[in-house]
């Protein structure tokens, strides 16, 4: 199963940008390349991720193939109240993978 | 036909036959996509800045950040930025969707790259115009898109 890295800070000030960091194992495996044999070997990508704060969206990717293995975005989010960042990705072969990691905001 | 010629042509072949097998997106595909993405608007050069390492050992994990002059306000800021390439197999790498609730308008993400070639952001801004920025990069070692 895919594990998933995900860097929020624990606490933060009320109106302060915080830096949003997210990493998840996958392969995103692009489907142009071949085995040894000439079959090409499926395609097996991520295709959205989506971090909502509190049910809002801050921040959404649609990604292609060319999205290295692993996928990592580093992004930006006002910290307006304490609450929870949703982290969800989604793509091939009915991959789906929801976290959430909360944050303090004095 | 002497030997050495034969070889040397069968070589080359193959070296095209290759190429023609793992297709690649051209500039003219690149701008269609842009072209598609922006409709009449048009694109304007500048306020987008992309970071990317100029040589590149491996493509497989090319580490790209995007950043966007903007105030990011609920008046005006960066609604979507798209990054493009010219000779992966596909011209499109990623679309990130931003809001007012972002902060500040910067992206880090890592990408393959298939070749020696210059990656293109767009970015959408609130009231509709469209901006871009690219840069180049060397790649060394090409993103595997051949067999293993």
């Amino acid at each position: 199963m895919a594990t998933a890295l995900i860097h929020v800070p624990a606490s933060a000030k009320r109106g302060e940008i915080v830096q949003i960091k997210a990493l998840i194992s996958h392969v995103m495996e692009t489907g142009y390349r071949r085995t040894s044999l000439g079959a090409v070997i499926p395609r097996d990508i991520l295709r959205r991720f989506v971090c909502t704060y509190n049910g809002e969206e801050v921040f959404r990717a649609e990604m292609y193939p060319a999205i290295a293995a692993n996928p990592y975005f580093a992004f930006n989010a006002i910290a307006t109240e304490s609450g929870t960042f949703e982290f969800t990705w989604s793509g091939d072969n009915g991959f789906s993978k929801t976290e959430s990691v909360p944050i303090k905001v004095e | 036909m002497k030997r050495r010629d034969f070889l040397v042509a069968g070589g080359v072949g193959a070296v095209f036959g290759a190429a023609a097998a793992t297709a690649r997106a051209t500039p003219a595909e690149v701008l269609e996509a842009v072209r598609q993405l922006t409709g009449p608007a048009g694109v304007k050069p500048g306020r987008v800045t992309l970071d990317l390492p100029p040589l590149v050992e491996n493509g497989n994990s090319v580490p790209l950040t995007v950043s966007v002059d903007s105030p990011m306000t609920a008046a005006d800021h960066v609604k979507s930025i798209h990054v493009f390439v010219e000779k992966n197999p596909q011209p499109f790498v990623a679309s990130f969707h931003l809001s007012p609730r972002a902060g500040r308008a910067v992206v880090s993400t890592r990408i393959r790259l298939a070749d020696t070639q210059s990656v293109l952001a767009v970015c959408e801004m609130s009231d509709g115009s469209f901006f871009s920025g690219s840069a180049d990069s060397v790649v060394t070692l090409a993103a595997c898109t051949e067999s293993e």
